[in-house]
């Protein structure tokens, strides 16, 4: 295990990458901590271009002295992945990236309204895909079904993406200057809440079959995140969900969220979300030459 | 259950210190964890002592200052203390709130040897 940016803490596989295709830190991906290649790699490299993280071994050498004192830190825990999302934000500022970190519940409806999203932008956006689940690489399956590059990374007992993970998923991917970056979080509105990824925003997926209470149940989420998609609402003529309530339990929570009604099945509101793509983009273009050769 | 994750997280920057500032025991390691940091303590305290074994930290005692969460109200130009991030200014009702305080996720000391 690469004990300095903890690549084999957990199960967490990348694939997507060639298997004979050496990890290099050195490209695109630029970590910039120290990580020790002298030797081997410790990503596994699996059946399909899976990256492996769980097949190192843990533990460190420490070496020192002995001596009883006290150490005045002042340390952010999450410094090390804040580093990782710095250096991503980074990267896709350089490449004007627009990068959204999509966050929900499981079974939100978040990879179907993936789908619609990236048949309608059609030609007018390249879209490339993260998808973070714990196992399986079904969701990559269904974005590529699309025709849009995905890379599927599976968290094995992981509650969430973090920024050295996304990082690698993007050294794969590849994606071209001017492009859409979706990441789909794990389905969970608690973890991801706490790790960025280096995103320009976080988009809250709640569907109308849940209740419209999240938002009070699971504040760290929308507090973080910038616009709220409900999802399904074809369905709100079978459901006593009130859209009024959800959207006011949201801004309790974070007053200056948007909120979106949408149907990825019926495609009802989807205009209004590929506007907000579109705005959300041209911001992510500001002061990169794609965006002064777009005015 | 990213608390599993914080203190990974923990371990890592008490490995880093303890190469650069040459030590290898951690006696003690205090924390300050606001309420709104999306931690929770007793899953965080379960975690410590799990991903701690067996490391430069093993014997280590967890201690947890606990931070006030604070908001500022654009409504009264107030500093209020809240509970919930959808709480609101216990004075006007408002619930146009600025969070300030709270959010802290941070390694305020270590005793070592």
């Amino acid at each position: 295990m690469c004990t300095v940016c903890g690549c084999g803490e957990g199960e967490v596989r990348v694939e997507g990458a060639d298997k004979a295709q050496g990890h290099k830190h050195d490209d695109r991906h630029d970590h910039g901590h120290g990580h020790h290649h002298d030797g081997h790699h410790h990503h596994h490299h699996g059946d399909h271009g899976t990256l492996d993280y769980g097949a190192g071994e843990a533990g460190a050498v420490v070496p020192g002295m002995s001596q009883g004192r006290m150490i005045q830190l002042e340390h952010d825990i999450l410094a090390k992945n804040n580093t990782y999302a710095a250096e991503n934000r980074n990267f896709f500022a350089n490449h004007g990236i627009l990068a959204l970190n999509l966050v929900s519940s499981p079974g939100s409806g978040k990879t179907a309204l993936l789908v619609k999203t990236i048949e309608l932008l059609g030609d007018r956006l390249k879209s490339y895909v993260v998808e973070g689940d714990q196992q399986t690489s079904a969701d990559a399956e269904r974005i590529r079904a699309t025709g849009a590059p995905a890379i599927q990374i599976n968290t094995g007992k992981g509650c969430h993406l973090d920024g050295h993970m996304v990082g690698h998923a993007v050294e794969h991917l590849g994606p071209e200057d001017g492009s859409v970056l979706f990441i789909e979080n794990v389905g969970n509105l608690v973890c991801p809440a706490a790790f960025d990824l280096g995103e320009a925003h976080k988009v809250a997926i709640l569907s109308v079959t849940e209740g419209e209470d999240k938002p009070l149940k699971y504040p760290d989420m929308f507090a973080v995140s910038d616009l709220v998609l409900v999802n399904k609402t074809d369905l709100l003529p079978y459901l006593d969900f009130d859209v009024g309530a959800a959207v006011a339990n949201a801004r309790k929570v974070n007053p200056a969220i948007k909120v979106l009604q949408v149907s990825a099945r019926s495609g009802e509101g989807m205009d209004a979300w590929i506007a907000w793509l579109a705005a959300a983009r041209a911001m992510a273009l500001v002061g990169h030459p794609l965006g002064a050769a777009a005015e | 259950m990213h608390e599993m994750s914080i203190c990974e997280s923990i371990l890592g920057v008490l490995r880093d210190q303890a190469h650069q500032q040459k030590f290898d025991k951690v006696k003690r390691v205090c924390v300050e964890i606001g309420p709104l940091s999306g931690v929770e303590i007793e899953a965080l305290r379960f975690g410590f002592d799990v991903v701690m074994r067996g490391s430069i930290a093993e014997e280590a005692v967890l201690d947890i200052i606990e931070t006030p969460a604070k908001a500022w109200c654009f409504s009264c130009g107030k500093d209020i203390v809240i509970i919930e991030r959808y709480d609101p200014c216990p004075d006007c009702g408002s619930h146009q709130l600025q969070v300030t305080g709270g959010e802290e996720l941070r390694i305020k000391e270590l005793e070592v040897n």
